[in-house]
């Protein structure tokens, strides 16, 4: 379990994280969003110690990351795959870990088997790896020690479709077994089929955070329907507010199942149903970074864009 | 892609089970890291390479009876005062230069820790290679001397040669310090080639030209009182002036760069 409590950091005036709190539980992903320079990685160095805090506490199971005589074994982290002395191989690298961590050497094959890379890519130096092939070895050093949390910064990058959804798979397999895994990405859509849980940043501020459902019913679910006004009146009964939107549609304050289940027991026939917007946490996403970036909630601009 | 269905035990909790890493292994692992890149080898190869050269030099140059055995060890110590500190700089600016430090500062979080290892692991580098090249020079007086009828001549005594090997190590730290200090290879290679040679040459000259400074010099020009060690066994006042000079100049500058390291970011 990851425990972030009121981390702030300034650097010459510049606050990079203000007033960060939020907690990553064990068994579950937690997707830490964000735009590019909105403190994300901050927060990360700060919790795995490369960066100081200038107030408020990073945990990792209630130990603050120094404090931890292994880390390797307890924590896999992965921050900057192409941070790497170029002139290492791949297998050299993870035989550092490996060393440094006290694992067997075994390890290290299993390691490069278990990210697919094969032994001639892994005898090659590390500067002529691709992105994706950095990003393999960097997730098979955070995993060499099998530790119960992985902290990932944007760790999709470069991956091919292919490799997106294998790192998807292991990740989600990952958790189930009970790890936690906290994950940060500026590509919404990545971490909207992987994530329970979201946190949301925008200029080193949180914008939002909870349950993935939770923070998808907020935004919303845009149905289209034969009997608009049938259907507008049911959700009303059933506590959900909606808007008429465009020629046949709605937009209502609840999720797709919810709408879907309230619509079948209304027996009012549904030719569309989706997330508001079809983006759904990317709306969400983009509104919220956008009013912490001005202050200002701009209402027009978001049904105009359900239209 | 591989799949993960073999490995779908849960997670076992290991926390609070697990022992520190001892300083051993942080140095052997950094000293693995000296060697494992194709420059790394090939800088450590070069104190044999350069010390077989210098011994060559000397018995294709030298006339017999400047044949001995000191100007084996004089020969051979110009190369190794340039490459023993090259390769203790880079091993701590690689950290940053190369940002590798990413993840072995990740790895092992306390940075005086992973310092301490390079510093133990670069004197042992030193230790170890300082008297191959001298053996190197030996076995060249011997060869050098067969070639040229003389009988070899043996200059040097153990102290001597131990002078010699503290010097080295001397060397090595004042660039272990800079790498501390500078945290770039490039800005900490120059600093030490501006210090190696341009500083002794000033030194040199002022020296020469103001009488004053002939007698501070050996008290504030650390090179000056470090090349006595070369020259055969210190008096009192010799290693009090190796002491003093060496604290302004190494020591010092050593602690203002540890604390810099500790807080450093690594980018």
């Amino acid at each position: 379990m990851i425990t972030i409590e009121s981390v702030t950091r300034t650097f010459a005036g510049f606050t990079a994280v203000d007033d960060v709190s939020f907690t990553a539980q064990p068994g579950r992903v937690t997707g830490f969003l964000g735009p590019n320079g909105a403190g994300k990685s901050t927060t990360m160095r700060i919790l795995v110690g490369l960066t100081r805090a200038t107030s408020g506490t990073a945990s990792i199971s209630g130990r603050r990351y120094v404090d931890l005589p292994n880390p390797g074994l307890e924590v896999g982290v992965l921050l900057d795959a192409s941070a790497q002395h170029a002139g290492r191989t791949g297998r050299e690298i993870l035989s550092i870990a490996q060393r440094f961590m006290g694992l067997p050497r075994g390890r290290v094959e299993e390691m490069l088997d278990l990210v697919s890379l094969t032994a001639e890519e892994a005898s090659r130096r590390v500067r002529d790896y691709s992105l994706g092939m950095r990003q393999r070895l960097g997730i098979a050093t955070a995993l060499l020690g099998e530790p119960e949390v992985l902290i990932l910064d944007e760790p999709a990058n470069g991956l091919d479709p292919a490799g997106i959804r294998w790192m998807r798979g292991l990740l989600l397999d990952y958790a189930d077994r009970g790890g936690t895994v906290l994950l940060s990405s500026h590509l919404l859509h990545e971490i909207e089929v992987i994530a329970d849980d979201l946190v949301v940043i925008g200029n080193g501020r949180i914008v939002a955070q909870g349950a993935k459902s939770q923070l998808l019913r907020s935004a919303g679910s845009l149905l289209r329907t034969t009997q608009r006004e049938v259907l507008a009146r049911a959700l009303i009964d059933a506590g959900v507010s909606s808007s008429p939107v465009g020629e046949d549609g709605l937009l209502a304050q609840a999720d797709t199942a919810e709408v879907g289940n309230i619509a079948f027991t209304t027996g009012v026939p549904v030719i569309e149903l989706r997330p508001a917007d079809g983006a759904g946490l990317e709306d969400m996403f983009l509104q919220l970074t956008a009013e912490s970036r001005r202050d200002t909630i701009r209402d027009n601009q978001r049904e105009g864009a359900v239209a | 892609m591989t799949t993960l269905d073999t490995r779908s035990a849960t997670l076992a909790s290991t926390r609070g089970r697990h022992r520190g890493i001892p300083l051993s292994r942080i140095t052997t692992t950094e000293l693995r890291k000296m060697f494992d890149t194709r420059s790394g080898f090939w800088l450590m190869a070069s104190i044999g390479i350069l010390a077989l050269l210098a011994t060559t030099a000397v018995i294709l140059f030298a006339s017999s009876h400047q044949m001995t055995y000191k100007t084996f060890t004089s020969a051979i110590n110009i190369p190794m005062t340039v490459v023993l500190p090259v390769i203790a700089i880079l091993s701590v600016t690689g950290e940053w230069s190369q940002r590798s430090g990413l993840s072995t500062f990740t790895l092992v979080p306390h940075r005086g820790r992973v310092i301490a290892a390079k510093a133990v692991a670069c004197v042992s580098v030193a230790i170890v290679t300082i008297p191959l090249a001298f053996a190197i020079g030996a076995l060249g007086n011997l060869v050098g001397t067969a070639i040229a009828r003389v009988d070899p001549v043996w200059d040097l005594t153990v102290v001597n040669l131990l002078a010699n090997v503290l010097a080295n190590v001397l060397s090595l730290l004042f660039g272990f310090m800079l790498g501390v200090l500078i945290r770039n290879s490039v800005g900490a290679l120059v600093a030490y080639f501006v210090y190696q040679f341009l500083l002794p040459t000033l030194s040199l000259i002022l020296a020469a030209s103001q009488d004053w400074f002939r007698e501070l010099q050996p008290w504030i020009d650390f090179d000056y009182a470090q090349s006595a060690l070369f020259d055969g066994a210190l008096n009192t006042q010799q290693w009090t002036q190796l002491a003093i000079t060496g604290t302004v100049w190494l020591i010092i500058p050593m602690i203002i760069g540890l604390r810099l390291v500790t807080r450093a970011e690594v980018k």
